[in-house]
């Protein structure tokens, strides 16, 4: 039995979440037997290619240009190496790139993925993949119905990178690539603007979430981090409102903080948000949902309404501020 | 432009208990309130504004329950020219629903084909790229931005971090919309109820010449559950006072104020 996973790169660097990757797919192979191959395509991936290679039994390297940012051709590339090896288990990222290629590298080789996982493992030779689902609040359990070779796309930043070494061969294989692919043709990247506040450098965040319901009551959490000497961050659906600037959004999709306080108000807790602050210092929530998944990470908690307790806590900061 | 936008209803859990039903493969539904996806709304906006800017036609499609012609009441009423559903409880896993999707398309004009980028359910983000492949199409997903131009569009696809990144894309395509593309407007209730006059087309497996083995889903759930509890926030309870003196005192005391 092996196992291969494909490495993810962008801009000529590995993103972070292919350690992930190599780390579970080594813990299955672990269990399991049987190497864990990696895969990377794309132009000059080879110094890439090395500089993973260790944590893999082979990397198989394809170099070709015409696949970067071409998911047609990548997946072309991709179905002819998965067909050559046989892997019982392929893993990839449930990145945004992930995504964009795992369904038609699935429908292509007809067999079953399961995106997002939060879990994978083997019991009595069936693959159980765990996601997690409705906004966090429930696990499911996924079986493989049938297939050669099982497929999914693991959530980012959810599994532990171990570093835990392998054989380390590198296999430089040719493109089956003829030529260029232009269905979709990749025209550049756009970097985000850069805002008036970064959030990224404040050392008190407090953060709102849609339970802050209009656009009016924004004043008074603002009044609250002014109060603290913090800045307002948000979660992805006030800047998809526009009511606040995309800079000031904390997420996947929007900036990495790590703040000595981050108080949530009126945010749910869904992954993508939590990525973004679960390793500030001091994590306050305040949600009327005693099971909003924000309690999974907060250090402390508040059930109740933001829009009664903020601006009592303005208040008393104000008061004993005063006092001193 | 003739557009044709999926959408899906699901329920809205955020400020709710899940519970689990006995069979161990649904969430109980009775006391849950339903939304349209929340993509999926932005979705039908964007499939709107094309009809206005350039003509054509949009056409909402769902696949599911009588209940679920709520949401199409709700596309009616936002600007959609037509309304199918396919009677279908929902069985099986995303490719089903994509095959399902398919036929109900191939009998239909298009230009772009409209899915939200995931599901505020299961969240699999992988109907809009099987029925891509099913029809032989284009295919971008997780889309923030897009221009029309002339044969082609020009979309932004949404990559992690606040990056984009853009491509010209042949048409016909099948486009799945992320959060933010646009501002949904707003559908009053009399809308909604004005849209019951108009017909939604319902349509069956047999219509569609679909056999349960042409659907057969690849994956099986084999069971829900509730996530176990884990080391969770200690919380601060009291009157709306003592919990601001509280949290006034947890701030002093982590030298926060
Ligand atoms: C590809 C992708 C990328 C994404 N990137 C990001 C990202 O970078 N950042 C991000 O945040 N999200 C991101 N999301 C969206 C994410 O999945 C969630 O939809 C989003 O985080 C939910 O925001 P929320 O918690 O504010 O809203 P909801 O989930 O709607 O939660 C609102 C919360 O407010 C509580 N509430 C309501 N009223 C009150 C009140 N009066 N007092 C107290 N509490 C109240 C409710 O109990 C609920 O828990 C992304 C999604 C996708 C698909």
């Amino acid at each position: 039995m092996s196992v291969l996973i494909v490495a993810e790169h962008r801009k000529g660097e590995i993103r972070d979440v292919t350690f992930e990757l190599l780390s579970k797919g080594r813990e299955i192979v672990k269990a399991m037997g049987g190497d864990l191959y990696a895969v990377i395509l794309g132009k000059d991936v080879m110094k890439l290619a090395k500089s993973i290679a260790e944590f893999a039994d082979k990397i198989f390297v394809i170099e070709d240009e015409r696949v970067e940012n071409n998911a047609e051709a990548y997946v072309r590339v991709l179905k002819r190496l998965v067909e050559r090896i046989s892997p019982k288990l392929i893993i990839m990222a449930n990145s945004s790139f992930g995504l964009d290629i795992a369904p038609c590298l699935a429908m292509e080789l007809d067999i079953p993925l399961i995106t997002d996982c939060v879990g994978l493992k083997f019991s009595d030779d069936k693959l159980i993949a765990t996601k997690s689902i409705y906004g966090g609040k429930v696990l499911a359990d996924y079986l493989f119905d049938y297939g050669k070779t099982y497929f999914v796309t693991l959530r980012v930043g959810e599994f532990k990178v171990t570093y835990e070494k392998g054989r380390g061969e590198i296999e430089v294989l040719p493109s089956i690539v003829k030529e260029e692919v232009v269905n979709k043709r990749f025209i550049g990247f756009i970097e985000p603007e850069k805002g008036e506040v970064d959030i990224t450098a404040a050392d008190i965040i407090i953060s709102i979430g849609r339970g802050i319901k209009e656009k009016g009551n924004i004043k008074i959490t603002e009044e609250l981090a002014n109060t603290l000497g913090g800045v307002l961050a948000c979660s992805r659906p006030i800047v998809d409102y526009n009511w606040l600037p995309k800079d000031r959004q904390v997420g996947s999709s929007g900036k990495i903080v790590k703040p000595k306080l981050y108080l949530a108000l009126g945010i749910s807790g869904a992954f993508q948000h939590i990525i973004g602050m679960k390793d500030s210092s001091l994590i306050i929530a305040i949600n009327k949902d005693p099971m909003a998944p924000i309690f999974r990470v907060a250090h402390y908690g508040v059930v109740g309404d933001l829009l009664k307790i903020v601006p009592e806590l303005t208040r008393m900061i104000k008061e004993s501020k005063g006092i001193k | 432009m003739n557009v044709i936008a999926c959408i899906k209803r699901v329920p809205d859990v955020s400020e709710v208990d899940v519970e689990i039903e006995p069979s161990g493969k649904e969430i109980k539904k009775e006391r849950l309130t339903f939304i349209i996806n929340e993509c999926d709304n932005y979705s039908l906006e964007e499939a709107i504004r094309i009809k206005e800017r350039f003509g054509g036609s949009v056409t909402a499609i769902t696949v599911g329950s009588r209940e679920d012609e709520e949401i199409l009441r709700r596309a009616l009423a936002m600007g959609a020219d037509k309304a199918i559903r396919v009677d279908f409880d929902l069985k099986g896993d995303s490719y089903t629903i994509a095959r399902v999707l398919s036929e109900v398309i191939r009998g239909e004009k298009y230009d772009l084909i409209f899915f939200g980028a995931l599901s505020g359910d299961f969240g699999c983000g992988q109907v809009g790229a099987y029925v891509a492949k099913i029809l032989g199409i284009n295919c971008v997903t997780f889309v923030k931005r897009i221009e029309y131009l002339s044969g082609f569009i020009k979309a932004y696809r949404e990559l992690e971090g606040g990056l984009e990144e853009a491509y010209d894309v042949k048409l016909p395509a099948v486009v799945t919309i992320q959060t933010g593309i646009n501002e949904p407007r707003y559908v009053s209730i009399m809308g909604i109820r004005r849209a019951r006059a108009r017909e939604i087309k319902v349509l069956t497996l047999q219509d569609l010449g679909l056999k349960d083995i042409d659907i057969a889903p690849k994956v099986k759930l084999e069971r829900l559950y509730l996530p176990p509890p884990v080391k969770a926030a200690e919380l601060i309870a009291g009157t709306l006072e003592e919990i601001a003196m509280k949290l006034v005192a947890l701030l002093k005391g982590k030298g926060v104020i």
